[in-house]
């Protein structure tokens, strides 16, 4: 009840936001199916009188679909940019192959003898088409339709990661956050809004062939309608654009806070942490709030404007560890706590900035970057218990859990299974706790605002203490779940507000201050 | 001599290395029902969509009253000509009357005309308009079915209809009582009819030409009676030979084998009596079946009794077998 409680206060705090998200949720919804009918109709309909084509147009269609909606859209960035378009664009590739197979399939259904008898009687093929081909397989191009609108209810949700908005937001930032009410918020009115266009096209489908033509004809109104209402929340006012991660919009020391340390507002548009870089670099948006070690500042030649004020506080980066393991097998904290302290900005940066922009694999930067402290060792055994090592899915984790994977090898008589890119914060944790990683690398900062219920008053005394915050997070977490920190690895990779170096450069921006105008 | 309403001329289809049909000729004026006929696969069907193009001919020429139907938009031509098939194929989204009223209105006929024709033709085919007008057809039986896919051939006036076995897909019973409705049908019996057919049964009782094929080629074109007393060939004579048994087993009755039967007032027993015009092949499966009740069958006929046994009967059905089959 109480948690019921909770997500009513929720929705209603956040109501005009849920608002927008829902308008701009079914706007990409609809938006896209409109287009993807208007190419996948004629495309099924052309396949029927060139059946040579039909597997291979099928083919196609089969395999976008089976393209995971994230690399889709990570595809779109370069040529599309953030936002609508590119989110569009994979919606659209999406639906094509439930309407096109549909299309195909409800015309080849009809009955050869009703085909015959138009053709023996002289209609023209135009004429078959409209009045006997096209009204019989509408039922079945309706249950494409059908089928494509709840794909699009889904994979919408995922156009939060590229800025294009829709209830994503509330999902990505509620699973960032560890925030089940933010991600619930999300999740439960886009299911309702799959059951609901669902059920209202099954209506559409049930009420008889008549119905459905004048339906379809309702159709072509609702659809550009329901198209457009993406637009309707769209108001952005002048100001500097800036992309922002779902997890730095929502958490206590996000956006709000900066906000208010240094009295500016920003459009923002939330993107993934994953694309901001090369969206910022693209000119797509004005700032981004990324991470400061990462290698792609270097890679798209951004500049890092100076946080005179302390707005972002210190992210000191350890291993964090399931006490079970912790204690069972307490060479893996020896061995880990090897490199305490030996990670220091610049090296972490150096390190990403090699696989970002190098190419370089994890695997060899962790084994030249061991190598070169005379860390590195081969190794130990083949085959003996294997520990699983998680991480969060941005470059340096990928990184930091190769570095623990070849200390463990070399260390222990453990061996190690990577799972690396598990979403977000909470994905880890949740892991972490359920005991389906033993350990993954973990962030003060992250510790102290996301994870634990820090009271304010405390976060304010700790916030510009990194020694104090890292202790206070290992007692509190050893307290409430029976996790261990282990050693910090030596580098602070605190959240940064970037910007292009040539534009830092041609405005003069030094400091997050000269922003305010 | 009078322009026949539709004449082929040294027709054939190739498929590649296969011939369907080879060199097939023929000519039926007004009124005329010409009959295609032989067994499956003869080339029956193909030479009937020659007609109206639904297959483009690789040789010869068709003409209607005295065109090249080359000269003629494939459209055109096909509203000129009814179309009749086995799977009737009405549109299933139409009402009867709007399946019916295709042609017309791909003519632009004016509504009012529209609406009393296909009143007229539900009519006459013995669907009253006021049940059966606003009907789907899911929900008529088959052999209504067909009598709108015929009402349908026949809307737009069409000097010509094509027939491709138009009762092939309906029960026995149903079969015979279309074919007499659409022998009464004072329309169809002005119109030029070709029709395709497998049954020898309603090749003679509605052809008034009857154009036996047997792999692609013409094995005799003529009048009933011609074939059935100057065969052309030995495969016209087992062809008929084959049908013709079951022909007269049906057609012939107790009275035409009246003279063959015992006189007399037959032995003790009770007796099953049958009117003189009878089937044989009906009476022997009515006697059959009375089993030890009946133990003979009679028959009055101008006042003189006669009487059978079942195996009496039975030997004199074999003897027409025989004879059919020597």
């Amino acid at each position: 009840m109480e948690r019921l409680g909770i997500f009513w206060q929720f929705l209603a705090d956040n109501r005009s936001k849920l608002l927008e998200q829902v308008l701009e949720h079914v706007g990409l919804t609809f938006l896209s199916l409109l287009l993807a009918a208007a190419v996948a109709i004629p495309l099924g309909i052309y396949i029927t009188r060139h059946k040579r084509l039909a597997a291979g147009v099928l083919g196609v269609a089969g395999v976008l679909q089976t393209i995971p909606s994230i690399a889709l859209l990570g595809f779109m960035i370069p040529l599309l940019g953030i936002g609508l378009k590119p989110a569009i664009f994979a919606l659209f590739l999406y639906a094509l192959l439930p309407i096109i197979r549909n299309t195909y399939t409800g015309i080849q259904e009809v009955d050869g003898a009703v085909k015959e008898a138009a053709m023996g009687m002289g209609l023209s093929k135009a004429q078959i088409l409209r009045q006997v081909e096209l009204p019989l397989a509408l039922p079945v191009i309706f249950a494409g339709l059908r089928t494509a609108t709840v794909i699009n209810v889904g994979v919408a949700a995922l156009a939060a990661y590229i800025g294009a908005g829709g209830l994503g937001e509330f999902i990505f930032g509620g699973i960032a956050l560890n925030n089940s009410t933010m991600i619930l918020a999300g999740a439960i009115p886009a299911a309702l809004l799959a059951v609901l266009f669902d059920q209202l096209l099954a209506l559409l489908q049930r009420s008889g062939r008549l119905q459905v033509l004048k339906a379809g004809r309702a159709l072509l109104i609702l659809i550009p309608l329901l198209s457009s209402s993406y637009f309707w929340p769209q108001a952005y006012g002048p100001g500097w654009t800036a992309g922002i991660d779902p997890e730095f919009i929502g958490r206590p020391d996000g956006y709000a806070h900066l906000a208010d340390t240094y009295g500016i507002s920003f459009n923002t548009t939330i993107l993934s942490s994953a694309l901001m870089y090369k969206a910022v670099s693209r000119g797509d948006v004005d700032l981004i709030v990324g991470y400061s070690t990462d290698g792609r500042i270097k890679a798209y030649q951004l500049a890092v404007l100076e946080d005179s004020r302390h707005a972002f506080p210190p992210y000191y980066c350890a291993p964090v560890i399931g006490a079970e393991v912790a204690e069972k097998h307490p060479e893996v904290a020896a061995a880990l706590n090897l490199l305490a302290g030996r990670i220091s900005d610049s090296v972490m940066t150096e390190l990403n900035y090699r696989a970002d922009f190098g190419k370089e694999s994890p695997q060899t930067i962790a084994r030249d970057f061991l190598e070169s402290l005379g860390l590195w060792r081969p190794d130990q055994a083949q085959g003996g218990e294997r520990l699983d090592i998680g991480s969060k899915i941005f470059t340096e984790q990928y990184i930091l859990v190769e570095i623990f994977s070849q200390m463990i090898n070399g260390y222990t008589g453990l061996d190690t299974n990577l799972r690396p890119g598990l979403g977000g914060t909470k994905i880890c944790f949740d892991a972490l706790r359920a005991g389906e990683i033993a350990l993954y690398p973990e962030y003060t900062g992250t510790g102290l605002l996301v994870l634990l219920d820090t009271p304010a008053d405390t976060v304010e005394a700790l916030i510009d203490n990194p020694d104090a915050t890292y202790r206070y997070v290992r007692r509190a977490f050893d307290a409430s779940y029976g996790i261990q920190w282990l050693e910090p690895l030596g580098f602070n990779n605190t959240y940064a507000l970037m910007a292009r170096q040539e534009m830092a450069k041609r405005l003069g921006l030094k400091d997050i201050s000269q922003l305010k105008r | 001599m009078q322009i026949p309403v539709i004449e082929a001329k040294g027709l054939a289809r190739r498929y590649g290395s296969f011939t369907a049909v080879s060199d097939v000729s023929f000519r039926v004026e007004e009124g005329q029902t010409l009959i295609l006929i032989g067994p499956s696969g003869c080339g029956k069907t193909t030479t009937l969509k020659m007609a109206n193009r639904l297959i483009t001919p690789s040789a010869g020429e068709v003409f209607v009253e005295g065109r090249n139907v080359r000269e003629l938009p494939e459209t055109v031509l096909r509203r000129r000509m009814g179309y009749v098939i086995q799977s009737i194929g009405l549109f299933p989204h139409y009402t009867v009357s709007q399946n019916i009223a295709v042609v017309p209105r791909l003519l632009n006929w004016p509504r009012a005309r529209i609406r009393e024709r296909v009143g007229a033709l539900l009519e006459q085919l013995g669907l009253p308009p006021g049940q059966y007008a606003d009907k789907y057809p899911h929900q008529l039986s088959g052999g209504q079915q067909q009598r709108v896919g015929i009402a349908r051939a026949l809307a737009a006036e069409p000097p010509i209809v094509l027939m491709d076995e138009p009762f092939g897909a309906l029960d026995p019973l149903a079969r015979q009582q279309i074919r007499r409705d659409f022998r009464e049908i004072e329309e169809l019996r002005s119109k030029t009819v070709i029709m395709v057919t497998h049954d020898i049964e309603e090749a003679f009782e509605m052809g008034s030409l009857i154009c036996l094929l047997d792999k692609g080629a013409v094995q005799q074109l003529g009048r009933p009676e011609e074939l059935l007393l100057s065969p052309a060939n030995d495969f016209v004579q087992a062809f008929l030979a084959e049908k013709a048994a079951q022909l007269e087993f049906r057609a012939h009755s107790l009275a035409d084998v009246f003279a063959q039967l015992e006189q007399g007032d037959g032995p003790q027993g009770p007796a099953l009596e049958m009117p003189p015009d009878t089937p044989v092949l009906q009476a022997l499966y009515l006697l059959a079946r009375q089993g030890g009740q009946g133990a003979y069958g009679r028959t009055l006929h101008y006042g003189q009794w006669r009487w059978f046994t079942l195996e009496g009967l039975f030997g004199l059905f074999r003897q027409m077998l025989k004879r059919w089959n020597d």
